[in-house]
């Protein structure tokens, strides 16, 4: 089957400096797709060249078999767009902003009080956009995004500078959004958010994808590091720790161990070992590496700095 | 083409009226500054010399259109700057939505004002300017429209391009307010020396003022051909350089 969105060798240049440069990957359908990295690694550049926003200076791009910025317009009647620090007129009241969009498609809109109430605003449906909290906007942009109950969906820095809570409200929103069948593209910078929401992720870093696969293929592939972390207060536990097939290092602290290894089957080794012996432990937990680590070993510094 | 037209224009007006100062500034206060101007100096120079009264029988009409079309200018860019730099054109953008809806949609928000502040003002000058002019006033009316619609078009031209919102009031004025001392209001284009009178069939004003000022006094149509045509050129040029130039962000 085709790929949903096809994205080939494309370059974007802002006067002299290189916002995305020779980025290509497909997105399938039905999936939710991540762009991650660090602010001004390329993610919007690259995601609204996609929508048709933004024009690449080299390159292909076809979504739904259409050429974004050539057809722009049928384009935008078959996706939605949640726009990062997009705004609304500040006097414009939740129903109108949602009834004006419903009329801006040829398609037949979605019902709009039934999403409104899917999305938890209908409540909200006569306040003015200005007095909305910013979980609540936010999850107005996703009702905008849906109203043409598009094919794709693209979702830009979405729960960027929400509260926790709200951010879990919104990524259980964007599954529910999987579950109706529709390809979901978006972009992060929170690892977290990427790991639990998205299928596959491509890792973009100064412009370039440096990586894509399933994020736990992508912890696999690139931290294969393992390390669990006990406490106990057995004497001879150094020793028997080291003997452990696979283990690297073992580090201790006071009556705190940290081994050190690779694979998947580290841990099963250590329970082993700790019952063979039967050593008493009082703590024990696994550290795994995660996405975050993958970005930390593939470009060299953390995605916050 | 125009699809959402009606409905983005009826949004746009209940959202201006929504505006603190949004009714009482366009409507209200210039209505109530026309009352004011009208009871010290109407009364009066009803009787008082010839030139004062030929002012405010054709010059204070054809005055207070124009500076209402300016203002109209002027919070059209300020709008459409304010919008460009909340970033909602540009989420208006990511819809099928084409910026000619957009600015069709404020245009027609600015004459539906214009109309009712004008309304409001002839009916206020019935009562407050006693000098028995009986205006043409659907002829007026239409070239109240022509001017207006080609005034404003200047106004698509320069809200399309202005980045920013703190630029677009100055920009604005800057580039419309001028026009005002060329545009034969106040000295006929006639006598000025032969360098601004060409300075002055440069200025789209000075159609809207020749018409306006012409239909006014029951001039026939006939003898405003060149004006209409003047007018119609400058709506045709900057709503076509507009659409061309427009940006969203």
């Amino acid at each position: 089957m085709r790929p949903v969105i096809q994205v080939s060798g494309v370059r974007k240049t802002y006067g002299s400096t290189v916002a995305v440069d020779e980025v290509s990957f497909d997105v399938h359908d039905g999936e939710i797709f991540g762009l991650i990295g660090p602010n001004g690694a390329g993610k919007t550049t690259t995601m609204e060249c996609i929508e048709g926003l933004r024009k690449p200076d080299r390159g292909e791009i076809s979504v739904l078999g259409l050429h974004p910025f050539r057809d722009v317009y049928k384009l935008q009647e078959r996706i939605g767009v949640q726009l990062q620090q997009a705004q609304l007129q500040k006097r414009i009241k939740v129903w109108e902003a949602v009834d004006l969009w419903a009329s801006l498609y040829r398609k037949k809109a979605v019902d709009a009080n039934h999403l409104l109430e899917q999305l938890g605003l209908a409540e909200k449906r006569n306040a003015w956009f200005m007095t909305l909290s910013g979980g609540q906007k936010q999850r107005l942009f996703i009702a905008l995004a849906l109203i043409n109950d598009p094919e794709v969906v693209f979702l830009d820095e979405l729960t960027t500078g929400l509260d926790p809570q709200s951010r879990r409200a919104i990524w259980e929103l964007v599954r529910g959004i999987r579950a109706r069948g529709k390809t979901v593209f978006l972009t992060t910078h929170l690892m977290e958010e990427a790991e639990r929401l998205c299928d596959r992720v491509a890792i973009i870093e100064h412009g370039r994808v440096i990586d894509i696969d399933a994020p736990q293929n992508l912890v696999n592939r690139h931290c294969p590091e393992r390390s669990v972390v006990l406490a106990t207060d057995d004497a001879n536990a150094v020793e028997r720790f080291r003997a452990i097939p696979r283990v690297e290092a073992v580090a201790c602290n006071g009556s705190h161990f940290t081994i050190r290894g690779r694979g998947d089957d580290l841990v099963t080794e250590v329970i082993h070992c700790l019952s063979e012996n039967r050593i008493r432990v009082t703590d024990f937990r696994t550290i795994l590496p995660n996405l975050e680590d993958v970005f930390l070993k593939l470009t060299g510094h953390s995605i916050r700095d | 083409m125009l699809r959402g037209l009606s409905k983005l224009t009826w949004l746009e007006l209940k959202i201006f009226l929504r505006e603190p100062l949004g009714a009482i500034g366009t409507i209200v206060i210039p209505v109530l500054i026309f009352i004011i101007v009208g009871r010290m100096i109407g009364p009066k120079s009803a009787s008082a010399a010839v030139a004062a009264n030929s002012f405010i029988g054709v010059g204070l009409p054809v005055l207070a259109s124009i500076l209402i079309a300016i203002s109209a200018v002027l919070s059209l860019v300020t709008i459409i700057s304010i919008y460009r730099e909340g970033g909602i054109l540009k989420r208006l953008r990511a819809t099928p939505l084409r910026p000619q809806t957009i600015l069709t949609a404020h245009v027609l928000v600015k004459l539906l004002l214009t109309a009712a502040t004008l309304v409001l003002m002839v009916l206020a000058g019935k009562r407050y300017y006693p000098i028995g002019i009986h205006p043409p006033l659907f002829s007026f009316t239409i070239a109240l429209l022509i001017s207006t619609c080609s005034i404003l078009s200047i106004g698509f031209l320069i809200a399309s391009i202005v980045p920013t919102a703190r630029f677009a009031q100055p920009v604005g004025a800057l580039i419309m307010y001028p026009m005002l001392g060329f545009c034969g209001l106040f000295t006929p284009i006639a006598a000025f020396p032969p360098a601004i009178h060409a300075v002055a069939l440069m200025v789209p004003l000075t159609y809207a003022v020749s018409l306006l000022g012409g239909i006014w006094l029951r001039e026939p149509w006939s003898t405003h051909l060149g004006d209409v045509a003047a007018l119609a050129l400058v709506f045709a040029i900057c709503t076509a350089l507009s659409s061309k130039v427009f940006r969203w962000e």
